[in-house]
């Protein structure tokens, strides 16, 4: 043991004088350091960029589900004061026809925990099979834990006389407030 | 007929057994220690244990049991993958024909299914047996703290696992809970100032979690990844380190006196 120790101190000791030696030029221990410094930062580099990429590798770019804008058919093909269901399980929207003719694209999405409500036509109302949350035609929440309205998408009409839904234009449903007079903007009068 | 000590004799007094087994064994108490300490699988457990330490009463052996349970469940999910793919054209389907027609399938999925709501059960007593004899004290905080995210990593199974049969279950299940990671303020898109920070529905966590904006294939494969895959393996690692503290801070803890 005590032999091992003085070997190895007398091995640093030749190292730091001959880095003495070179008289001017650099100490062969500034050097180690250094190295050691570009080593272990360039590993650290190496598995910072690593974990930013396997983070980002689970962000997709091309995503396989259907698109944000897609069209609905002619506005005659909707009934005056109904709830179309048709478009609820590929995109995730009902088109309504309120009493007056208007139209609008409503989220088939809860607002409480994101469940798909059901449209109960003899109730006339949507009602969430989750925690029973229940929804008035225009969306707006009377019953159940669902704390807001739900949200509207923009819908216009295509050149082409069909009615277009456009998803990235939201509405979102704000508490105690119904949507037809918060967002005008939300109705089309065809 | 030859007698039995020379079928033994045979069988033990060859290149194939002594390959095996080493040395010989004889009941002595030093024999007994070396196949603990000389066997792959049992070396991590102590070779001696003081005779208060395995006294049922104090520590309702529900850590081990929890272990038995993770193993359990190890043997019938491999065993169950052979028959489920993670697609949402066949996954339910899939379970379906376990449960209906693959020869015994039934106790395979219910084994899986019971044993994993029995871990977490014997998990969440393990951690109540832990805290209510203070063995979460000094020197063992640092391994309540690898209990803790062994824990959470229980409960990611359960839950990564409720979508694989991508029944309605699973399906809201999975809906509400990724949901609760978009309101989760600076992950999610629902979260507070998320306009502002530009998180939007396609690059929050939820995105990241799900593979996409909704609930859909690639989710279901995702969730079949980590369960099956991902969390495993975490957990395999934090167990290894969770039974070696064990040891290393003294010992499986033991009635004062």
């Amino acid at each position: 043991m005590q032999d091992d120790r003085e070997l190895v101190t007398g091995q640093k000791k030749e190292r730091s004088d001959r880095g003495s030696t070179d008289g001017g030029q650099v100490k062969s221990s500034d050097r180690r350091k250094f190295l050691m410094r570009v080593g272990w930062g360039s590993l650290a580099g190496f598995l910072a960029i690593n974990s930013a990429a396997f983070l980002r590798f689970f962000y997709p770019r091309v995503l396989f589900e259907p698109p944000s804008q897609f069209k609905v058919g002619l506005p005659a093909d909707y009934p005056i004061g109904t709830v179309s269901s048709q478009y609820q399980r590929e995109y995730r929207t009902w088109i309504i026809r309120l009493q007056d003719g208007a139209f609008f694209a409503m989220e088939t999405k809860c607002t409480h925990l994101g469940c798909t409500p059901s449209w109960m036509e003899s109730q006339k109302k949507f009602k969430c099979p989750c925690h029973g949350s229940g929804y008035y035609i225009t969306g707006l929440n009377f019953e159940g834990p669902a704390p807001r309205p739900m949200d509207r998408f923009k819908i216009s009409l295509a050149e082409d006389g069909q009615l277009l839904v456009d998803k990235t234009i939201k509405f979102p449903g704000i508490p105690g407030k119904e949507s037809n007079e918060v967002y005008p903007q939300s109705l089309l009068r065809v | 007929m030859k007698s039995l000590p020379e079928i033994t004799d045979k069988v033990k007094k060859n290149l194939i057994w002594k390959s095996i087994f080493r040395r010989d064994y004889r009941n002595t108490v030093r024999d007994k220690a070396q196949a603990v300490f000389g066997n792959v699988f049992l070396h991590l457990h102590p070779v001696q244990v003081r005779e208060s330490a395995v006294k049922l009463r104090f520590t309702w052996g529900m850590g081990g049991i929890t272990f038995f349970a993770f193993i359990l469940l190890v043997i019938t999910g491999v065993v169950l993958m052979f028959y489920y793919h993670p697609s949402i054209d066949q996954a339910y389907t899939d379970i379906k024909d376990l449960e209906f027609q693959v020869p015994f399938g039934v106790i395979l999925r219910n084994l899986h299914r019971w044993g994993a709501h029995f871990m977490v059960i014997v998990v969440m007593i393990h951690m109540f047996r832990v805290f209510m004899t203070g063995s979460y004290k000094a020197p063992r905080q640092f391994n309540w703290g690898i209990g803790v995210f062994l824990l959470v990593l229980t409960f990611l199974l359960s839950f990564t696992g409720y979508l694989t049969p991508w029944d309605q279950l699973g399906f809201w299940a999975i809906t509400v809970g990724t949901n609760m990671g978009a309101a989760t303020p600076l992950l999610g898109y629902q979260g507070p100032f998320s306009e502002y920070l530009h998180i939007t529905p396609y690059n929050d966590i939820r995105f990241a979690l799900l593979g996409g904006a909704q609930v859909g294939g690639n989710a279901l494969l995702r969730s079949y990844i980590w369960h099956c895959v991902a969390i495993p393996l975490i957990s395999i690692i934090l167990m290894f380190v969770h039974f070696w503290r064990v040891r290393k801070d003294g010992g499986i803890s033991k009635p004062q006196k």
